[in-house]
Parts: C-alpha cells; structure tokens; sequence
C-alpha cells in the first residue's frame, strides 16, 4: 500500500501549500491518522475481519454520505478486492436504500426524550442477503446505526453482531472502522472546503 | 454487564463511569504488545480501554491522533475551544459520556462553566457569544450525514477572529469525535 497520506491525497493538499504547512504542525495526528488508516485497511490480522469485509463495510460508510471522493477511493478499493467485485452491486443498492439525514435517535427515556428523532431503521434487502452473506448483512444494518443513529445503540446490538458470527475482537475493529470513517470522511470536507476558499 | 448501572438521563458535567456490553481483555492477559496500543499504561485499569485493545494497532494510533488533536497547544486554538467542539459534537450525536468529560474539560480551560452547563441543557443552538457560536455551528455542520460544513462556516469562524490553523483545529477536534462519540454510544453505556 502506498505510503502517500491518504487525507491530504483525499483533500487535494499540495506539497508546499499553506494547508499542507498547517497540518504539518500537528505531526503526530497526521501521521497517526494515517496509521490508523493502514492498520485498518493493511492490518496484521485479518482473521476477525476479513479484507473484502473491510472494503465492503468501508464503501457502504462513506457511500451514505453521499457522492464525494472518500466514497470514491473506498467504492474503488471494494472493487479492487479479491471477491470484492462481486458486492459492487449489492453495496450499491444498499447505500441507495440506506441514505438518510442523520443523527437522529433516541434518548434514555426522561427529560431529553422530547428531543427524540424519528427517522429510518434500516434493514437490508432481501435481494442483497444472499450475495453479502449474515455476517455483512449484520455489519450493514449496524454500520447504518452508526453512521445515522448512534444514540440508539444498544446491548441487543452487540447480541445481533455475535449471533451473526462476529468475534468480540472482530466487533472492537469494525467499531473502530466506522467510527474511523465517520472522522475520516469529516476531516476531508472540512480541508477541501478551506482549501477551495483559499485557491 | 452488571445489574449496578444506573444511566444517566441528562447530559452533565459530572463525573460518569462507562460500562462494556462485551468483554474486555482481562488485565492479567495484557501483552507488551497490548500496553503499547494503551500508549499509557495507566489506561489498563479503564474498562473502555482494555476493551478497544483488542486491536492494539488501531487503538494506538487512534490515542496518538487524539493526544495531538487535542494536546498539542504550542499553537493554534486554546485548548478551551477544541474541548468545546468536542463537546458541542458530543451534544448533537447524543454521547451523553463523551459530553460530559469534554464539558468538564472546556469549563475548567475556558471558566466559563455556566455557559458550558447551558450547551448541555439548551442544546446547539444556546447562544454562547460570536466565537464559541461560530465554533459549535461549525461543529455541528460537520457531525451531520450528510456533512453540512461548507464556507458559510468558515467565513463565520474568519469573523470570529479564527486564523486557517485554529480553523483546522476545530475541524480536526469536531471531526474527532464523531470518531470517539461513535465508540463510547455502541460499545457499552454510561453509569453514574
């Protein structure tokens, strides 16, 4: 995998720029950002969570944030994967079916419960079960909560994961993939936006 | 995982413990590698902790993204203003946990613990003063799916006095948290 920084390739930041300058004053949150990146998508141990699961997780994340190039790179990778091309489809109807406006959710029942939000309990396709597999059906249906619905995360959730066949660990690092593209896909539009306003 | 936890129902600044729905490493189990994904030994004692590294290599690099993101304040924005873009994310995605350390931190930073408090009891919109305004708008923009940021944020932050680094500090500090708030909301539950 290359080695070139994977937020500043995303975000259009030239060599010498004035952003580039800036972010070279947080070094160590560029550079761990980027580690965080690689061992989520080049790590040492796959046998919680497999490569073309990643990918496919990944596409499906950044997808339901709409179009934008974080969406790109991650479609682009599902479909360099091995297996992955076969997905493609799938992964594409399921943002699709998917896109929202989010957060919304639910808050423990009491005084913020007035701020309560209904909004879509996704579900994936019967069309696309059989092609993803339980494991990713379950990652899917979760991924979406995360991305839209966070607050109304749950203990039953994690039940649903273990049943489908995901480890404690394998849960850990998808956890932390989603949560990672959810910072990922935000740094990006933030730098692109500034960077466009100062060209 | 025990009958003991007692959620809390509104956001504070309280301290608030957090309680795993799936198990962590057992202490006794850590390896050097599982200290070095802790990055401070200390956090073998949290149960948040012990249960994230489960990937050490990840969780590695993601306290190092944040130490930096946070605690690197040689310049750019006072650390006041980043704790309360993470406080201000926290508050819109719904981490009632997340808000409350971020809350603590941007009162004792900034000692403007009242107007902390009403972030958290009013919500996002609470007015807050132009500056910190404009940085929990622009917090608030970049939290939403899909992301609302746009230059209509950053002229405001401009307006505000924020130079284009403290302007990535927010956007780095906003950004963050949807990273943490998305771990501590789906992986177990507060406790008072």
């Amino acid at each position: 995998m290359s080695t070139t920084d994977i937020i500043d390739t995303l975000a259009g930041i030239e060599p010498g720029s004035a952003l580039d300058g800036i972010r070279g004053r947080r070094l160590q949150a560029r550079e761990n950002a980027q580690k965080s990146y690689l061992s989520l998508f080049a790590p040492i141990d796959t046998s919680d969570f497999s490569l073309v699961e990643r990918a496919a997780v990944a596409a499906f994340v950044t997808g339901l944030h709409g179009e934008s190039p974080v969406a790109t790179f991650y479609r682009d990778k599902l479909a360099a994967s091995a297996d992955g091309a076969a997905l493609l489809e799938a992964i594409d109807a399921e943002i699709a079916r998917g896109r929202t406006s989010g957060p919304y959710g639910s808050f423990p029942a009491g005084p913020l419960s007035v701020e309560n939000t209904a909004g879509l309990i996704y579900r994936v396709g019967a069309a696309s079960k059989s092609v993803l597999g339980t494991r990713l059906v379950a990652a899917l249906e979760h991924a979406h909560l995360l991305v839209f619905r966070p607050r109304d995360a749950a203990s039953t959730d994690m039940k649903a994961l273990l049943a489908a066949g995901w480890s404690n660990t394998g849960i850990v690092t998808f956890s932390q993939l989603v949560a990672f593209l959810s910072f990922q896909v935000r740094v990006v539009s933030g730098l692109r936006t500034l960077a466009a306003m100062n060209a | 995982m025990s009958a003991t936890v007692n959620p809390p129902v509104v956001f504070t600044q309280d301290e608030l413990g957090w309680v795993s729905w799936i198990d962590p490493l057992p202490e006794a189990e850590l390896t050097e590698r599982h200290f070095n994904g802790l990055v401070d030994r200390a956090r073998a004692k949290s149960e948040y902790f012990r249960l994230l590294v489960r990937d050490p290599e990840v969780l590695e690099a993601r306290t190092k993204t944040d130490k930096d993101i946070f605690y690197n304040v040689a310049d750019g924005l006072p650390r006041a203003e980043r704790e309360l873009a993470a406080a201000a994310t926290s508050r819109y995605n719904g981490c009632i946990y997340c808000a409350s350390v971020h809350a603590r931190f941007a009162s004792t930073y900034s000692k403007r613990r009242d107007d902390v408090q009403r972030l958290l009891d009013e919500g996002i919109k609470a007015d807050l003063g132009e500056r910190w305004n404009a940085v929990v708008k622009a917090s608030v923009a970049l939290a939403a799916t899909p992301i609302a940021f746009g230059p209509d944020n950053i002229e405001e932050l401009r307006r505000a006095g924020l130079d284009d680094a403290e302007i990535v500090d927010v956007i780095n500090g906003a950004s963050f948290f949807n990273w943490a708030n998305r771990l501590m909301l789906s992986l177990g539950e507060p406790s008072k």
